[in-house]
């Protein structure tokens, strides 16, 4: 047991869940509080010691899945046929038998409910539809869409609401709902079965490379699904709070500042030259002004999105931060993105409100930084950091890199933060190579976690700044 | 002090006392108390957390004491603070008296306030201290709760270093709206409460609300499973649903429709669009 433990304390370091020492050695010792069999609760046991994150709680039980696979059922045999050894996917012999009598008692089951006949079922249309043949390295899903569309799953809600006299509005709704999350259930006792014959055909190792899952601040910004946007939003609020906390201590205790010794030598004339009271100068921690300027064309715009949602969450850290929208055209977008608001909506009000197309809606920013000087000169300042978020694509148009240098020259820093891998930086229309000389820094912020990085390291560098006060 | 000998025996104690736990509270609580370490309970407002403390009191019969976090919370109000008034009255009523023995004196229990956490350490009872809220204190007060939570103890400088008599059951609360420091989650035990399952859902309206018919009790949990599966500013929690079924008892309404449902929205959701959204998804498509 040990052994497979530390097997799986390294997988979830592998994911990116931070385990400490003290989380594995506690995981050791609640796994003798629990039965062995009972893998609900040692899977309840091992995350109340290991994972202090909710949103990291998915991709434990991924991991978890794999490395402690239900054991074989006793009675294995059950409707299974032979290993395939053909070559075609083994999914040959499940032509002839006839399905009708399994979905018809997978459809009693789901009506009941009865989930142990649906766990039966389970492992029994695994081994007849899957197909899983040893050795060969397919995912999960893959079998899992294969049972699945064999066995006709997306007519089970039609069949199971016939079965009801025309139910109507609310009744309806909820009735389609209760179906929908037994199927749901059915379908991850489906997963479950192929997921145990994998293990046991290729290991746990080999399995739970496969099926790893991304934790939310790793996942790819530009490409990121709907529900991981979704998901992201929630993180994106504590995350700042945390950040915002972290910098508040720091300021504070730089507040103290150094011990000023002329002001304590006038000081302890008055105890007759005892130096009793020590003065302190008081630190002056110089928050910087923000400008961001965001290219929101196509798959850039989530990641512009993220780095105004954090700008703004963390606003309390700045003395101000004005955000601007661009493609072809810029415009102020400050107040737009206020925590909270919904991406789509905020990104949607941009179309609408705002106008950041000038010519033809493809990335200009050559354009871009013109119409920046020439309009919202003002904004930058010496006290200004100017926050540049895009790919740097410009549509072969000129990149009027002297114009950022002019920005540059103004602005306290100029940083430049670009969604794409740095490798691709300067291939086909991307013109990194123009702005660069003028950036500060460049910064590759694919993920949430490094969008943090920055973040931080930026606030950071402005909460050390600090000049003491002349007494 | 573990009285439990199995996950399953801390569940009936919950639901005894008419708190019911998942699978995944219940092991928590039980292997918490079996490892002797605090709980953190994360999760979203009104899912049962401080609830949760409450009825692990009740179940061991021990005292619940209580400190609420907030921000500005300070160790003077966290562990301890000496009266200063009553201090500066025996000073004045004194005047004159050799100075350590007015100091021994004002420093003395007679003029100690004690706070929550010096409460728990001194009680000779264990009990079960509750940090709730802890989210919302700042990062010196985490370290302050951190340090207690460690070795038990705590030290006054006037008094020297007080152990704790009996072991506090410990449960700390966070909404999430800060990630909390590292050290203190490594101190802990995690435990995550999402909403309800429909089933549990449920049995929790029967239970908080025993005049509830079942009938109308498992349309209230689908309407809410149904409502949760948007994306909303913020999703109905389970004390908003048992508010609901209060509503629609006191109204007399014994089977809940659309019309209904949209009429008493307001009880569920807080924000307008919130409303507006859910109104239009249970009486669009037709
Ligand atoms: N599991 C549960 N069993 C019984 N009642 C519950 C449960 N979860 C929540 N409640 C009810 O919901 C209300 C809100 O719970 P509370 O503990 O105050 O929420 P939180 O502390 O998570 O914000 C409580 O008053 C309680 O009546
Ligand atoms: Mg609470």
């Amino acid at each position: 047991m040990i052994t497979i433990l530390t097997g799986f304390v390294s997988e979830l370091r592998q994911v990116g869940i931070p385990v400490s020492m003290v989380e594995a050695i506690d995981a050791a010792g609640a796994i003798e509080h629990v039965p062995l069999a009972d893998r609900e609760a040692l899977r309840h046991s091992l995350a109340a010691c290991l994972v202090k994150n909710a949103h990291h709680l998915e991709a434990f039980d991924a991991a978890f899945d794999v490395f402690f696979s239900r054991q074989p059922p006793v009675d294995d045999s059950s409707g299974e046929p032979a290993p395939a050894s053909e070559g075609d996917g083994g999914g040959t012999g499940a032509g002839e038998v006839d399905l009708e009598p399994i979905i018809a008692g997978l459809v009693g089951a789901l009506s009941a409910p009865d989930y142990a006949a649906l766990q039966a079922i389970a492992r029994q249309v695994v081994g007849l539809l899957a197909g899983i043949q040893p050795g060969r390295p397919v995912g999960g899903r893959y079998y899992l869409y294969r049972v699945l569309s064999r066995l006709g799953a997306e007519a089970l809600p039609a069949r199971l609401m016939a079965a009801h006299e025309e139910p109507e509005g609310l009744e309806r709704t909820l009735l389609a709902d209760e179906y929908r999350a037994r199927i749901e259930s059915f379908e991850s006792m489906v997963r479950d079965e192929i997921r145990r014959r994998l293990v046991a055909d290729r290991g746990r190792e080999a399995v739970a490379r496969t099926t790893r899952q991304l934790l939310i601040e790793d996942v790819d910004l530009a490409h990121a699904p709907r529900a991981d946007i979704a998901r992201m939003e929630r993180v994106i609020q504590p995350l700042a709070r945390k950040l915002a906390a972290r910098l508040a201590h720091r300021r504070r205790h730089l507040r103290k500042g150094r011990l000023d010794i002329r002001k304590t030598v006038r000081r302890s004339l008055s105890t007759g030259g005892l130096l009793a009271d020590p003065q302190f100068k008081a630190p002056r921690v110089a928050k910087p002004d923000i400008v961001l300027l965001c290219d929101i064309s196509g798959s850039v715009a989530t990641f512009a999105h993220f780095t105004m949602q954090l700008m703004y969450a963390m606003s309390s850290q700045f003395s101000r931060v004005r955000a601007f929208a661009f493609i072809d055209g810029v415009d102020e977008v400050t107040g737009f993105f206020a925590p909270g608001v919904d991406f789509h909506d905020s990104i949607g009000r941009i179309s609408r409100e705002a106008s950041v197309v000038h010519f033809d809606g493809h990335s200009d920013y050559g354009n871009v930084l013109g119409q920046l000087v020439e309009r919202h000169g003002q904004a930058i300042t010496p006290r200004t950091s100017v926050i540049i978020t895009g790919d740097g694509r410009n549509n072969y148009r000129p990149a009027n890199g002297d114009l950022l240098a002019g920005i540059a020259a103004t602005a306290r820093a100029v940083y430049w933060l670009n969604p794409e891998p740095a490798r691709f930086w300067d291939t086909g229309d991307s013109v990194m190579r123009e702005y660069a000389p003028s950036c500060t820094g460049l910064f590759e912020v694919r993920t949430l976690r490094q969008l943090e990085a920055f973040v931080e390291e930026l606030a950071m560098a402005a909460a050390t700044h600090t000049t003491a006060v002349k007494v | 002090m573990s009285e439990f000998t199995s996950p399953g025996e801390v569940a009936d104690a919950l639901k005894r006392v008419n708190y019911l736990p998942d699978e995944r509270i219940s092991q928590v609580v039980f292997l918490a108390e079996r490892l002797d370490k605090p709980v953190l309970v994360e999760g979203p407002a009104g899912v049962g957390k401080t609830e949760l403390a409450k009825a692990l009191a009740e179940i061991h019969g021990r005292r619940l004491i209580r400190l609420q976090c907030y921000e500005g919370l300070d160790e003077s109000k966290a562990l301890y603070e000496w009266n200063y008034r009553k201090q500066l009255l025996r000073l004045q009523a004194d005047e004159g008296a050799d100075w350590s023995t007015v100091e021994d004196d004002i420093f003395g229990e007679s003029f100690l306030l004690e706070r929550p956490l010096l409460e728990a350490l001194r009680s000779p009872e264990p009990v079960v201290l509750l940090i709730d809220e802890v989210d919302r204190v700042e990062i010196e007060t985490e370290a302050l709760l951190l340090e207690v939570l460690a070795d038990f103890q705590a030290s006054i400088p006037e008094l020297g270093t007080v152990r704790a008599v009996s072991r506090p059951l410990v449960v700390l609360t966070s909404n999430n709206t800060r990630d909390l420091s590292d050290a203190l989650k490594r101190r802990c035990l995690f435990l995550h409460i999402g909403y309800p399952e429909v089933d549990r859902e449920r049995e929790i309206l029967l239970t908080r609300v025993p005049e509830l018919p079942q009938q109308l009790a498992e349309q209230i949990a689908g309407v809410v499973r149904h409502i949760r599966a948007q994306p909303l500013r913020k999703s109905p929690s389970v004390s908003e649903s048992i508010d609901w079924a209060r509503t629609l008892l006191a109204l007399g309404i014994e089977e809940v429709n659309e019309g209904v449902t949209t009429d008493t929205l307001h009880v569920l959701l807080k924000y307008q669009a919130d409303i507006d959204k859910v109104a239009a998804d249970l009486l669009g498509p037709r």
